[in-house]
């Protein structure tokens, strides 16, 4: 009682100071959560993606495309259970800016395969019966506003003209951590236009989605769909959705490096400010520090009311990040959503928050706790008479 | 109290302070003894030494050679922790600048001393209100020492030094900050303790008119003490 009173009035007499400090470690721990989102946010691809999906595509680059003629092909090999296959569209809604995920996709296969996107059944059967339907995500739908009949143009980049589609479902997803951004409509639609404006495009497919009976059997499939199409005009090469993930991101490795370096560093440096300013406190009370000791109170006194009120500062920073954390991460994320679909706080993250204030906390009081433990009290007394 | 052992016993103290390679000596074989329930008034020069024999009597510092007994227990040879707790129990300790805890109020200054013992709530309550009493300060028990006039906060120092009823008091220069007035009232206040309360007090003190209140006046010049000189006390 009388202790955590001491602690309190302390760690407030030098309010500016104390403000400013606590302020320093909001940020700092704000800053931390922020950018480990992002990292997270990264991954939250790789994480999401299945074990038991496959993706098969052009051995040489992922704009080189397959013939569609392969998915028979692929579907004789033991252990696959289904095969789909998208493109990618790159329509553009009105505007650049207005970026979302979309793919002309096998839809019937691709429902099936993608369980984690929950289509409501009326909308599914809407779906495939309308040769121009599309299904979005929840997140695409309220950001531009589409209810279910809406129609919508896209203007292809890749398949030059507009193109005109009817929301047909809205999907939501399964987890907290699926994508909820992408826009995917039927391939066929795409296929049959192709044959009458530009018939050397039509009859392919990006890449091929294929589900396995299990994981174990995932890397034996992969290894059997590539050697069959060895030697021929489209090699193919075949991995885990997984797989398929992290290749992109490895383009992007260094960045995550550097963010992640970033966000350790902002904690060091919130160390060295606290230690200072536990070193400045703790300097101004040597007197009363030698008061305490005359009276008889002892190390171990002197250290708690040390670590106590650095870690009274350190929780009250700490605590008011991981509040703002939350809705900075909502705002971030609602503005970056066509870069992070995903972008949520992980729990680790105000785990590894919490570590962080109790660590900045211990360093910054260790020095000033053995100073004021090996000052001799006669020196202490003199320094205030 | 004539054939009673003296409260404290000094024997051959000897102390000196490191300068650079230059050592100092302060104390140059200091004896003498303190009678229980005696007022003493330590004085001499700035820089004799006073406040290192205070120091070293309230188990704040340690002697280069000598033995210091106070109550029976020769303080000398006990340890740093050992030390801590003697005087939690047996020393009371006054100072120029009164030394209180800015950020706890009167009450809780006094009180502070009793978190060391054993003391219930309601034991240390009853305590601090008896203390503040003796010094004239129940009124003024929420307030904190930036709230008090210099002669208030010496005596809230003065209960601080009482509350754990000490073997001993100590006080360096109690007055020294105090203008006349207020040091007349502390002055007053310790020597109701020293003759209501049979308490022991070593005082350090510039001020002839303190040595004055004192039984006995001892001279610290050049490390060494001189003969004892016994005040009239005139009261
Ligand atoms: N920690 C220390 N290191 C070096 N010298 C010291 C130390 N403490 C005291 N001294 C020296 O020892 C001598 C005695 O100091 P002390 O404080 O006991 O004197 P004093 O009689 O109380 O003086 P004053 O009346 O000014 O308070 C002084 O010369 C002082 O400079
Ligand atoms: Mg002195």
């Amino acid at each position: 009682m009388f202790i955590l009173k001491i602690l309190f009035k302390n760690a407030f007499r030098h309010k500016l100071r104390t403000s400013l400090t606590v302020l320093g470690i909001t940020i700092a721990v704000l800053a931390f959560g922020l950018l480990r989102t992002v990292v997270g946010a990264w991954y939250a691809g790789v994480e999401a993606s299945s074990a038991t999906r496959l993706v098969t595509r052009n051995a040489v680059s992922l704009v080189f495309f397959l013939p569609i003629s392969y998915k028979e092909k692929i579907r004789q090999v033991p252990g696959v259970t289904e095969v789909g296959y998208s493109d990618w569209f790159g329509g553009v809604y009105k505007d650049e800016k207005n970026f979302f995920p979309n793919f002309a996709t096998d839809a019937k296969t691709a429902i099936d395969l993608f369980p984690e996107f929950i289509i409501p059944p009326d909308q599914k059967t809407a779906f495939l019966r309308d040769r121009k339907g599309a299904v979005v995500g929840r997140k695409t739908a309220e950001r531009f506003g589409w209810k279910l009949g809406d129609i919508v143009t896209l203007k292809g980049s890749i398949f030059p003209g507009n193109w005109e589609f009817v929301i047909r479902g809205i999907y939501r997803g399964a987890q907290k951590s699926t994508d909820e951004t992408q826009f995917f409509f039927h391939w066929s639609y795409l296929n049959e236009s192709l044959k009458k404006t530009a018939p050397y495009r039509a009859d392919k497919v990006g890449w091929f989605l294929i589900g396995v009976k299990s994981p174990d059997v995932a890397p034996d499939v992969a290894v059997a769909i590539d050697k069959m199409f060895k030697n021929s005009l489209a090699e193919t090469i075949t991995e885990t959705e997984k797989a398929f993930q992290l290749s992109f991101i490895s383009m992007t490795e260094a960045i995550v490096v550097v963010i992640r370096l970033v966000s350790f560093i902002v904690i060091v440096i919130i160390m060295a400010v606290m230690a200072n300013t536990m070193a400045m406190t703790v300097r101004e009370r040597t007197g009363e520090y030698a008061i305490m000791k005359t009276l008889g109170f002892g190390g171990w006194h002197i250290s708690g009311l040390i670590f106590g009120e650095s870690l009274v500062i350190s929780a009250i920073g700490c605590a008011s990040g991981i509040a703002l954390t939350f809705p900075a991460a909502k705002a971030f994320g609602d503005s970056l959503s066509q870069f992070f679909p995903v972008f949520i706080v992980a729990r680790s993250t105000i785990y590894m928050d919490m570590a962080a204030g109790l660590i900045v906390a211990t360093v910054a009081a260790v020095f000033p706790i053995w100073r004021a433990i090996t000052l001799r009290i006669a020196d202490g007394l003199r320094r205030i008479g | 109290m004539e054939n009673k052992a003296p409260i404290v016993e000094v024997r051959n103290i000897y102390k000196s302070y490191r300068r650079g390679t230059q050592t100092v000596p302060v104390l140059d074989d200091i004896t003498f003894d303190i009678e229980e329930g005696e007022f003493l008034a330590l004085m001499g020069p700035s820089g004799s030494g006073k406040s290192t024999l205070l120091n070293l009597i309230a188990g704040i510092d340690k002697a280069d050679s000598g033995t210091i007994t106070v109550g029976g227990i020769e303080i000398t040879s006990l340890s740093e922790t050992e030390l801590a707790g003697w005087r939690a129990t047996n020393v009371g300790f006054i100072f120029q600048f009164y030394n209180l805890i800015p950020v706890l109020t009167a009450f809780e200054n006094v009180e502070l001393p009793l978190l060391l013992t054993g003391l219930s709530r309601s034991g240390r309550r009853e305590h601090v209100d008896l203390a503040l009493r003796a010094v004239s300060l129940s009124d003024r028990a929420d307030h904190y020492p930036s709230q008090l006039s210099g002669g208030q906060q010496q005596r809230v120092a003065i209960a601080r030094a009482i509350i754990t009823d000490p073997t001993i008091l100590v006080a360096d220069e109690p007055t020294g900050d105090l203008d006349r007035y207020s040091a007349e009232e502390i002055l007053d206040l310790m020597e109701r303790l020293v003759h209501e309360l049979g308490k022991t007090v070593i005082m350090v003190t510039h001020d002839p008119r303190a040595a004055g209140k004192a039984h006995i006046i001892k001279h610290l010049e050049k490390g060494v003490l001189n003969s004892d000189v016994h005040s009239e006390n005139t009261l």
